[in-house]
């Protein structure tokens, strides 16, 4: 399976007639990780998405894969770095005519020269990755809608991207259908150790699947950086947002005046104890290769510990297994004794 | 990047129905060509407009030729009817008759299939996938409509011509020889292929703008609707432009036989 790529994304401005979707969005998908993007909805998370495989034309910016920029890039080389990219579109935008084996065998027949018989071979695998096996005759039309997203996903993957891209995974589905769909994820994170970016505002999802959490909020993009950052965030938006509660600068509309938001303060006076515990990271399932990406991305978090906030910093410290620990002392340098 | 004039949207939309219309001519030649969706719209666009035609054309044609036969007996030239009645059918009532019911059954259908695909982002998966969806999905659906056109004219013109006869002969006591004798005093072969080159242009014309409005439909189930609602009028006020243009050009080059 091929390795991830990663995605540079660098001051990118998008807008419709003249209302600003976001500008100035600058991030850095790390090669092989998962990312969420979270966002109030209606903050452009799924045009964010469109720009990234150049459905939709940014005003500004660049969008740098395999070092071509996909704004800028002719048509042509635009259908050739698509080829790299998987994407789940919310309702699994399944071609309604064809069956799910016709589906998710669709991209081989138009893309490779292999024989039914090879391509058989590989759509039964990732009707099996997904859970479908025995449902390849069914139409689109016939089956629920968390049927549908994982024959989406089954197609998405069915060319070995580099890049997987989730248009809401969760949205729709039940919370029990979307821990199975997350663990899913991770399973295909490990396996394939491909670039994955989740679109989502489901605040169970943000808090156990990802390895980076970005949050679009008021038209650019909040905060981009390791879950744990994020997770344990004081930025009153973030915060709010990760808890989900009426108190702090997000209102029902785009913003709220103050008024409102000092007598919400007044009604959990006390209550504001701050985020709730950090929770641990998904693991893929036992009987799955390891994550390549984690040992990547503990190098790179690593690197960066003294810039990040304290509170993240003893999240991370928190986060690591006992052997490693002894490696990074705490704040302080109590060394191994900082063991909880 | 906007600067607001009046009637700014309506010139950025027809661009872009134009620059549609370029890219289709663009991947008409492009390999390989979708044989089996080319077929498979054209039985469809055929099975919505075929029957509606041909129930559409009878009463029409027997209009005219009701019409026709009572001015031909007001002059006293009853025998010079069929001239009439078959120039009219062929010139301007199957034409028009097959620019109602390509652009308002055909392109409505082909408007509301892309509608929902685009809604459902099947057309937004195609493109990921890598698949131009000009070439794969617009370029045979207005080959079809053009087809189906000339194909559903050549219907329009028989039973028009049929209807006619019926009326004239059977119904007004009309001469059945004197009829058909002066079906060639005025027409000529050519109308017939300029009754052809309008029906051709006609589901051209029809099927770009069902494309366009069905690629790009205002948000949301609704607008598929909308779009629906919008590809016919516009069709419909294209395609009798084009008539007249059409009409008027072949007026000016080929002169009327007996002028």
């Amino acid at each position: 399976m091929s390795a991830g790529v990663e995605v540079v994304v660098e001051g990118l401005a998008k807008s419709f007639d003249r209302s600003v979707i976001w500008s100035d969005v600058t991030l850095t998908l790390p090669a092989g990780e998962i990312s969420v993007l979270l966002g109030p909805s209606g903050t452009g998370k799924s045009v964010f998405l469109k720009s990234l495989i150049g459905l939709l034309k940014p005003e500004r910016g660049s969008i740098l894969i395999h070092d071509t920029d996909l704004v800028h890039c002719s048509e042509r080389r635009l259908y050739e770095i698509r080829k790299l990219f998987g994407v789940l579109f919310q309702d699994g935008a399944l071609f309604g005519s064809m069956n799910l084996y016709d589906n998710v065998a669709f991209p081989l027949r138009e893309h490779t020269r292999k024989s039914e018989r090879e391509i058989r071979a590989i759509v039964g695998e990732k009707m099996e990755m997904v859970g479908l096996t025995g449902d390849e005759r069914k139409l689109p039309g016939q089956i629920s809608g968390g049927m549908r997203k994982r024959a989406g996903l089954a197609r998405a993957l069915v060319l070995d991207p580099e890049i997987v891209l989730f248009d809401e995974p969760d949205s729709g589905l039940d919370p029990v259908r979307t821990a199975y769909l997350n663990q899913l994820i991770v399973d295909l994170n490990a396996q394939t150790d491909a670039t994955f970016l989740i679109v989502t505002h489901d605040i169970n999802t943000a808090s156990t699947l990802p390895d980076n959490i970005g949050m679009l909020y008021r038209k650019r993009l909040a905060a981009f950086g390791p879950r744990e950052v994020l997770l344990t965030s004081t930025e009153p938006a973030v915060a709010q947002f990760l808890t989900g509660r009426r108190q702090g600068p997000i209102g029902m509309s785009e913003e709220k005046d103050a008024a409102q938001a000092q007598r919400e303060l007044a009604e959990i006076q006390g209550e504001m104890a701050g985020l709730p515990q950090l929770r641990p990271q998904l693991t893929p399932s036992p009987g799955q290769p390891r994550r390549k990406a984690v040992s990547r991305r503990m190098d790179r978090i690593m690197g960066m510990l003294h810039t990040l906030p304290s509170a993240a910093q003893d999240a991370i410290r928190d986060s690591l297994p006992d052997a490693h620990r002894r490696w990074y002392p705490g704040r302080g340098g109590h060394g191994e004794t900082e063991v909880p | 990047m906007t600067s607001g004039f009046p009637g700014r949207g309506a010139l950025v939309q027809t661009g872009r129905l134009f620059a549609l219309g370029v890219d289709v001519a663009r991947r008409l030649f492009q390999r390989p060509f979708q044989a089996r969706e080319f077929i498979g719209q054209a039985w469809f666009i055929t099975k919505v407009s075929a029957l509606p035609t041909a129930l559409f054309t009878i009463p029409f044609g027997a209009t005219i030729a009701l019409l026709l036969a009572e001015l031909a007996r007001q002059f006293g030239a009853q025998s010079q009817t069929g001239a009439g009645s078959v120039l009219a059918i062929v010139q301007q009532a199957a034409p028009i008759v097959t620019a109602l019911l390509i652009a308002g059954a055909g392109g409505a259908a082909v408007c509301a299939d892309l509608g929902a695909r685009t809604i459902r982002e099947e057309i937004d998966a195609l493109e990921v996938l890598g698949i131009s969806p000009i070439q794969r999905l617009v370029v045979p659906r207005v080959l079809a409509m053009i087809l189906v056109a000339v194909v559903l004219n050549g219907l329009a013109t028989v039973v028009g011509i049929a209807g006619g006869y019926y009326f004239n002969v059977v119904v007004q006591g009309g001469t059945p020889g004197a009829y058909i004798a002066s079906f060639n005093t005025i027409a000529q072969v050519s109308d017939i292929w300029i009754s052809e080159l309008k029906a051709a242009l006609f589901g051209l014309s029809a099927g770009i703008v069902a494309a366009y409005r069905g690629l790009n439909p205002p948000p949301g189930p609704k607008g598929v609707g909308e779009a629906v609602n919008q590809s016919v009028v516009i069709s419909f006020v294209l395609v009798f432009l084009i008539d007249f243009v059409v009409t008027a050009t072949y007026l000016q080059i080929v002169p009327l036989k007996g002028g």
